[in-house]
């Protein structure tokens, strides 16, 4: 298996949509083969026109506001000593997250082939928020399904989804999570799909809807490039990017424009939802080396039992709490571009705690999990390697959990 | 020779009527249970099919999804499913059996153990609802190779020229989704519109026997009897939850359901 060069990596599926000749796919039922290659057809079209380009690079600025900042966290560097540390604040995009650039792009795709509503899932609540102000911005209708269990833990977001006018439906199957929201959200589809769009909120899903996420998201490397090559007049020589990775749509967007270089030079952590210390369970199929199955249309590495019956997953960070990873990731991985490790619920609220004692930047659950591990790996490099987390979600929406676990005071003080 | 599943389609067709095909999930709401079902059903049905329930499946309705976590719930395990099916093909009146699932429960199986595991315990067919045409290309081959009818699934969205592909590469049997649903949607197409669909797959496929699936119940499955078979599924499970919920036995109550369904089709 072999990552070729100057290509991008979300075209370097073969002509069934399998990366590195086992990932991703399509397993879907007949009925979604037609939406699905009519999207196929559409978007190949469109991600060569510069039109369409143009129009997307104009939402992206004047209404997601990009760039977002790239800050070097003096503080927390000088705390951990050892390698610099600095964040690319993914946060700072319109809603709180880098949700919004997939939704904005699904959004103006639905609108071209003439669709009228959009359907999408959600677990932390992003996905679903982000692409409820979409569709609000582009005049469409918007369902979204999210986990029984995700909507107690994730209120804020919940609430602005309503707000945007979207219909949150809750899914009560399974475990409640994002697992089941995701598995609802295509059933909704399979019924629906001559009507309505479907956006999948991550790399996952089948093989188109990981390329629409992926080329979505890549603005935030590509955006990152430009800032490094400001900031040191090139790329560094010793570079480190840290990431959450749940279904993987930020880190993979976070890397993308680096992927061409040495590992050596520029090193890819990705870091999963290890889940509660003292549970068997966590959501880090990459880390804990799980199977290959198929999951929501897609061949990657996914937490199962010997039966192939998909396992439930646990993590104090919802965004994370997925059983599956982006076909992309296990392709990373694999061709070892990427190396994957895991951080506990314990060890993610420590780094929150540190993160927000030392730097006036609150990130969410899920990237905390990669400042857990950027933290503890800093301490031992260079002060000429550059560490950058990607802190691609706002704290706003874990109110409750931390408010829970670390108490009040704490979560007002921030 | 023929197989056991054209055999069946034979029978009907001699009796003028469509064939009667049931689909109930394997291990609910109990391994015995389901077997006792299975047995009861076989004096009405032409051919069984048997849920492999998935916990995560994308194409069921909630009444098949509520069957499948029982099921599961229960400790149904791939191995005890092919035990029910070799059971129910030592019983008397048995008749043949269809897998229906997704592709991972075979995938962790291994594709060869899960075939000879299949023919070992007689089962004649599979519909594997997420493996579509061309994905499912070397499966069915393989499938055919062990004399397992490999069952292609056409729906309203599939176009012209695929439907020619796909019925071309399909073995004696093929299914047809009536609608744009998951299983179990109320039929929200015209029977008219869905047999003109039909008899489009009947002209360019004479030979093949075509079932129609998807909304198709005790209510609906009299506006279909010139076509090759038709499945019930969704209200069949609907039944045995029903049933549960009422603390009555689910096999007296299927078993009455589906002598009605053949009934009305007769």
């Amino acid at each position: 298996m072999k990552l070729k060069k100057g290509i991008p990596v979300i075209d370097q599926g073969d002509k069934l949509g399998f990366w590195g000749g086992k990932f991703g796919g399509n397993f879907v039922p007949e009925t979604l083969k037609k939406p699905i290659e009519d999207l196929e057809i559409q978007f190949n079209r469109l991600k060569n026109s510069k039109n369409f380009i143009k129009e997307r690079d104009r939402y992206f600025k004047n209404w997601i506001g990009t760039p977002t900042r790239f800050i070097k966290l003096n503080n927390l560097t000088k705390h951990v000593g050892g390698a610099q540390i600095w964040s690319k604040v993914v946060s700072d995009a319109n809603g709180g997250a880098h949700k919004i650039y997939n939704a904005t792009v699904h959004c103006l795709l639905a609108k071209r082939s003439g669709k009228k509503v959009i359907i999408g899932d959600t677990g932390a609540g992003y996905a679903g928020k982000m692409l409820s102000m979409a569709a609000k911005k582009f005049g469409l209708k918007c369902k979204i399904f999210m986990g029984a269990k995700d909507i107690k833990r994730q209120q804020p977001n919940v609430k602005a989804m309503k707000k945007n006018g979207a219909d949150v439906i809750p899914v009560y199957s399974g475990s409640q999570t994002l697992v089941d929201a995701v598995s609802e959200c295509m059933r909704y589809w399979v019924a629906n799909c001559d009507t309505t769009a479907m956006c999948v909120g991550s790399t996952v899903g089948p093989a188109i809807f990981v390329r629409i996420c992926g080329w979505s998201t890549s603005q935030i490397s590509r955006e990152l490039k430009v800032q490094l090559i400001n900031e040191f007049g090139e790329v560094p020589k010793k570079l480190k990017l840290y990431n959450c990775v749940g279904g993987g749509s930020s880190s993979f967007g976070f890397w993308n424009e680096f992927m061409d270089y040495d590992k050596k030079q520029v090193e890819f952590i990705g870091v999963e939802a290890g889940g509660p210390a003292k549970s068997n369970r966590h959501a880090a199929p990459l880390t804990y080396g799980s199977k290959i199955g198929i999951l929501h249309g897609a061949a990657q590495y996914v937490n199962q039992n010997n039966d192939g019956q998909i396992e439930e997953t646990e993590s104090i960070s919802a965004g994370l709490d997925y059983p599956g990873i982006s076909p992309l990731h296990c392709f990373l991985k694999d061709t070892k571009r990427a190396r994957y490790t895991a951080a506990s619920d314990e060890e993610a609220l420590k780094a929150y705690q540190i993160v927000t004692k030392y730097e006036n930047l609150r990130p969410s659950l899920e990237p905390s999990h990669a400042f857990s591990v950027a933290i503890k790996e800093a301490k031992k490099l260079s002060k000429d390697t550059i560490v950058i987390i990607n802190s691609c979600g706002d704290a706003y929406k874990d109110r409750g959990i931390l408010e829970q676990k670390l108490g009040k005071k704490y979560v007002k003080s921030n | 020779m023929l197989n056991p599943i054209s055999l069946a389609f034979k029978k009907a067709k001699k009796e003028k009527r469509p064939a009667l095909l049931t689909y109930t999930v394997a291990g609910d709401s109990s391994k015995k249970q389901s077997l006792e079902i299975l047995k009861a059903i076989s004096n009405y049905a032409d051919i069984l099919e048997v849920g492999v329930p998935h916990n995560t499946p994308v194409a069921d309705g909630g009444q098949i999804q509520t069957s499948a976590y029982r099921a599961i719930k229960n400790g149904i395990k791939m191995n005890d499913i092919f035990k029910i099916v070799s059971d129910f093909k030592k019983s008397k009146n048995s008749k043949p059996v269809i897998f229906m699932g997704y592709y991972n429960m075979i995938f962790q199986y291994g594709e060869n153990n899960f075939l000879k595991k299949c023919k070992k315990s007689g089962v004649n067919g599979l519909i594997v609802v997420d493996l579509p045409w061309p994905e499912n290309k070397i499966f069915s081959k393989k499938c055919k190779k062990n004399s397992i009818n490999f069952i292609q699934l056409l729906s309203p969205t599939t176009s012209n020229k695929r439907l020619k592909r796909i019925t071309k590469d399909s073995h004696n049997m093929i299914y047809y989704i009536s609608m744009l649903s998951t299983t179990g949607g109320k039929l929200k197409v015209s029977p008219k519109k869905i047999l003109a669909n039909y008899n489009k797959i009947k002209k360019i496929s004479p030979k093949k026997n075509c079932v129609i699936g998807f909304g198709i119940t005790e209510k609906t499955i009299s506006k279909f009897k010139n076509t090759d078979g038709l499945v019930v599924g969704s209200q069949i499970c609907k039944e045995i939850t029903r049933s549960l919920n009422n603390r009555q036995n689910p096999v007296i109550n299927v078993n009455k359901m589906v002598s009605k369904l053949r009934k009305k089709i007769s």
